[in-house]
């Protein structure tokens, strides 16, 4: 890998800036802000709190049935079973990450193992 | 480690709870979780075909886990500029009610709103988290110089797990190449579960899967979007549904 590789481009940089920095600092700032007029149960935050943790569903969604990069070398039977076996994992050790994380590894690698 | 009581000399000087924050990194799992999750960041940003400038500058000024994701899925998998920005900007919006709910933790009455700035820069789920639980043990008057302390010590975490989390996607057999890619899901789904305490937050995440694979099949372009205002929309219907029959 290069010097030039690890820095990227400026281009990439500016889109991260526009589409990443300025989306959640904006938010960060109205919070400083407007604190203390906002009702943190509100309906509103409540609607809101619910499309942003299924948006990221969806990404998480899209990581595994559209993979990127080595994951795509994955056969779908065991993406989707590492993933089953850590939320089983997951809920029998009453919500432990680590558990969880740690079964659908195992899941994955073994799986791979055994299908040469 | 346990932090020095209120009156301690120990929280004289600003400087001194800087360290303490600084410190207190060591006294919670979530620090693992983090380490591990941007472990994953930074694998998926190399395979998405993103440079470690770019994955290591997302972490220091998006500071946002699923913010961070949600770019560079959308971004590697073809979206425009603008889709990836609504995306984000709609996921960023939770931290609007995290930072009004944490800085009243740590303002004096004499707090001016610059000096608090930095302290809303770092605030995201982790650190909102720890400071309900660190900050009764802290000296009102220490409260910011500590949380600057504690966030730069799980920022400089993040950092470091994006850099090995990269040299490892680009030099590790695809198997386990493959495996530190799958960190990300895994991690974001459980800590996710693990955060969803009503029933609106639990159908969002369920729904939310079960609906982008639905969405895709569209073809849009707004995937994510329209799985994520559906998904949402319909959770909060229940939500809604259960405090009307209630």
């Amino acid at each position: 890998m290069s010097f030039a590789q690890l820095i990227g481009d400026w281009h990439a940089l500016a889109v991260l800036f526009v589409a990443g920095v300025v989306p959640n600092q904006i938010w960060r700032m109205l919070g400083l802000w407007f604190g203390g007029g906002i009702d943190e149960g509100s309906e509103l935050l409540v609607w809101v709190r619910a499309v942003a943790t299924a948006i990221l569903a969806g990404v998480i969604a899209q990581i595994v049935v559209e993979p990127p990069g080595a994951l795509a070398s994955v056969p779908d039977v065991l993406r989707y079973g590492a993933v089953g076996a850590g939320l089983v994992v997951f809920l029998l050790t009453r919500r432990s990450i680590f558990a969880g994380v740690v079964a659908g590894e195992v899941f994955l690698l073994a799986g791979t193992w055994w299908l040469g | 480690m346990a932090l020095p009581p209120l009156d301690s000399p120990q929280w004289q000087s600003p400087g001194r709870a800087f360290a303490w924050g600084l410190r207190s990194i060591t006294q919670t799992i979530l620090t693992v979780v983090l380490f591990v999750t941007y472990l994953g960041i930074g694998a998926l940003a190399h395979d998405s075909h993103f440079s470690l400038l770019w994955a290591l500058c997302s972490t220091l000024f998006v500071w946002a886990g699923p913010a961070q994701i949600i770019l560079i899925t959308t971004l590697g998998s073809g979206a425009t500029v603008i889709q990836s920005a609504i995306a984000v900007t709609v996921s960023a919006i939770r931290l609007f009610p995290m930072v009004v709910s944490v800085l009243p933790l740590m303002r004096t009455p004499t707090t001016k709103r610059r000096e608090m700035i930095f302290a809303a820069h770092l605030t995201a789920v982790t650190l909102w988290v720890e400071c309900h639980r660190f900050l009764p043990q802290v000296p009102r008057e220490r409260r910011i110089a500590f949380v600057h302390g504690l966030g730069c010590g799980l920022v400089s975490v993040c950092l470091t797990a994006n850099t090995v989390g990269y040299f490892l996607a680009a030099n590790l057999t695809q198997t386990l190449g493959a495996a530190i890619l799958l960190l990300t899901p895994l991690s974001f789904l459980f800590s996710t579960a693990r955060n969803s305490r009503e029933v609106a937050d639990v159908v969002a995440l369920a729904l939310g899967i079960l609906l982008y694979p639905l969405a895709a099949k569209m073809n849009s372009g707004l995937d994510i979007l329209v799985s994520g205002l559906a998904a949402g929309t319909i959770a909060y219907g229940v939500h809604w549904w259960r405090e009307v029959r209630a």
